[in-house]
């Protein structure tokens, strides 16, 4: 099992009783809600704790693209990257998951920003290519429907600016340059890895999937049965498309605690995650689908079902119970990512150990108890044959 | 009220016809068309035709749908595949925007332009409800002051296919073509703008200046009407517009707004 530590770097003093007057911490949240000293002093701890995780040996760190919003402070997560290339040891990755390509004006200044990351940290960086969420569509007015057309073709452009000798000329419906000619070229051959972040579209599965793409899949925020379900069709399809996917295409990113026992770690996560659940996940439906985000079709099913993942309020032990969060002692964590691996057929974990309103200090020993204890029980860790029952169960 | 479907540019259209006398278009609103009372009662004075746009209830929404300039095209092909002449072009909300920017490009079919709370224009700074962020229940309140449950519950397959088509239109910029308003003088026909004052999605201060910039167009506004003017208060809109659509078009009386002549309102 390989492990990545990912931060969302949430403004984690937000008043949590903001729900009593908005609606939401996205969009509309007024930023009076934000307070700059605090914030300047979170995220210099936030980026110590990428820096420590660094140290203590995960295989890489990862950023991530949020706009106006108290869930997550990093609109520009190149910046992030570029804070961080040069104060972590020179095997750690970045990765950057990631950029929400249709909501950029700009998809070749992506292409730029990612080419000179690679070259300044020799090919250590992976990029991470998103349709952003529901939200950041009314926060940066750019048309819904236009979404997925969109992220293709500035994936297309991408692509092709990082890997077609310049000048070229891209000619799509929303971007058209008639000279592509990135300088930098990438560093690493053919292209710095693309990861592909998804809640789950079966659309997704089948872009990230396809033999000429093969892009690593990462499930985020799902219960572990649709974990297994989404693994299973990312498998589906590349034996459909006639190649066998490898456990390395496949990642999940859940957020995890781990503590001295099962008891100290409930008892330590609980605010803090609900926090996260419940205060700065908050989003009407309005907010979280726009029309055209997904298609009619998921739309009604979701409607229908009158349920999404901003619904009524949630416990800790839901989630627990779901998947959705890991918690307990080492063993604990242990035993429940190898279940989870063997049953969804992954082999990436990205970790989320920072979550909510967790403080620095319980930040800190989390990072340490997972790298200390939990990462090196699992590192010869590998799915076995058991996913494909899994996901049909 | 027949119901036909016509293709126009490809796109299979659904068309609703009743009523005899001068031909009037309706362009419906985001909401979605239909044959409405107010539409019936238009039908009793006028050859009334309401196709269900591209997009919308039981049209296609054919791959070229991309902007408001494509529903304005749709119209013009659309006078002319039923070669109609003398039209009322009557638009509600979306339909009032697609009215203008059609108009603003060919009004040679037109006779009269009547637009019901239109988008289309912006303006800046006044305050008004976001209907892409409105829940349903602030979606309800806005399009109506009178009646409460007005609209046969519209099946989910429509609404969203309905909010689909309006978010592709209207999105970004928001609810308005930033070039429209520079040739809205174009518009050298009788106008007549409704807009309701209770009316929280485009309130009358929109409508105002649609009047402002519509050479000898006249803005009345109609007390205790919502968005949904059609809906809200239908004989108080029908009401309004039949005077001014002229029926009979023998009648020689033109509106009360004062004739232009053509080169008083050339603009550089």
């Amino acid at each position: 099992m390989r492990f990545f530590f990912f931060h969302l770097m949430p403004y984690a003093a937000l008043d949590p009783d903001y729900d009593q007057t908005h609606k939401s911490a996205w969009v509309t949240l007024p930023n009076s809600y934000y307070d700059p000293a605090i914030g300047a002093d979170l995220y210099n701890r936030y980026l110590d704790e990428l820096e420590y995780a660094a140290e203590l040996g995960f295989e890489g760190i990862g950023v991530n693209e949020h706009h106006q919003n108290a869930y997550g402070l990093m609109p520009c997560p190149n910046v992030f990257a570029g804070m961080l290339a040069r104060r972590i040891p020179a095997t750690t990755k970045i990765a950057i998951l990631g950029r929400a390509l249709p909501v950029l004006s700009n998809p070749l200044s992506v292409a730029e920003e990612f080419a000179v990351l690679d070259n300044v940290t020799r090919g250590r960086i992976i990029t991470g290519f998103v349709r952003g969420i529901g939200a950041e569509y009314h926060s940066l007015a750019v048309n819904p429907t236009e979404s997925h057309a969109r992220f293709h073709e500035a994936h297309d452009l991408i692509t092709q600016a990082w890997t077609r000798d310049g000048p070229f000329a891209f000619e799509g419906k929303y971007y058209h340059f008639p000279y592509v000619n990135l300088w930098p070229r990438v560093y690493q051959q053919p292209h710095p890895p693309i990861w592909i972040p998804s809640q789950g579209s079966s659309e997704t599965i089948a872009f990230a999937a396809h033999p000429s793409r093969r892009y690593v899949y990462l499930q985020t925020a799902t219960p572990a049965v649709m974990l297994f379900r989404y693994m299973q069709a990312y498998r589906d399809e590349a034996l459909r498309m006639g190649y066998q996917a490898s456990p390395d295409q496949l990642g999940w990113s859940v957020k995890i605690h781990v503590a001295e026992t099962d008891e100290i770690a409930r008892r330590e996560a609980k605010p803090h995650v609900e926090a996260f659940a419940n205060k700065f996940l908050r989003m009407p439906p309005e907010m979280l689908l726009p029309p055209g985000y997904t298609s009619i079709e998921s739309m009604k099913r979701i409607q229908e079902a009158k349920k999404t993942i901003t619904g009524s309020a949630r416990t800790m032990e839901q989630m627990i119970e779901q998947g959705t969060f890991i918690c307990g002692s080492p063993q604990t964590v242990i035993d429940q990512l190898a279940d989870y691996q063997r049953k969804g057929g992954f082999n990436i974990v990205m970790a989320g150990l920072h979550y909510g309103t967790l403080p620095a200090e319980l930040t800190r020993k989390n990072i340490e108890m997972f790298a200390r204890e939990v990462m090196p029980a699992l590192a010869n860790a590998s799915p076995g044959t058991a996913a494909a029952a899994a996901a049909a169960e | 009220m027949r119901q036909t479907e016509i293709s126009i540019a490809g796109c299979r259209t659904l068309l609703r016809r009743g009523g005899t006398g001068a031909p009037l278009l309706w362009l419906h609103a985001e909401h979605g068309g239909g044959w409405p009372p107010a539409l019936r009662r238009l039908a009793q004075h006028f050859d009334v035709i309401a196709p269900d746009l591209p997009g919308f209830g039981g049209s296609a929404t054919p791959e070229w749908l991309d902007t408001i300039h494509d529903l304005a095209f749709f119209t013009l092909e659309l006078l002319e595949a039923l070669n109609l002449h003398a039209v009322r072009l009557v638009g509600a909300s979306l339909g009032g925007w697609v009215a203008t920017e059609a108009a603003v490009r060919d009004r040679s079919r037109l006779s009269h332009l009547a637009l019901l709370n239109p988008m289309g224009l912006h303006v800046k700074g006044l305050a008004a409800q976001d209907p892409f962020l409105a829940t349903p229940e602030e979606t309800m309140a806005a399009n109506f002051h009178n009646a409460a449950q007005p609209m046969d519950a519209v099946e989910l397959d429509l609404q969203l296919k309905h909010r689909h088509a309006f978010a592709r239109m209207a999105w970004a910029p928001r609810l308005h073509d930033p070039h429209l308003e520079k040739w809205l003088h174009r518009l050298r026909l009788p106008t007549l703008i409704l807009s309701g004052a209770e009316d929280r999605v485009v309130p009358p201060a929109n409508g105002a200046r649609y009047a402002a910039a519509i050479p000898g167009a006249r803005q009345v506004v109609l007390p205790g009407c919502a968005h949904l003017a059609e809906m809200d208060a239908p004989e108080a809109v029908c009401a309004a517009l039949e005077p001014f659509l002229e029926p009979d078009p023998r009648r020689p009386d033109r509106r009360s707004g004062e004739p232009v002549s053509p080169t008083e309102e050339t603009r550089p």
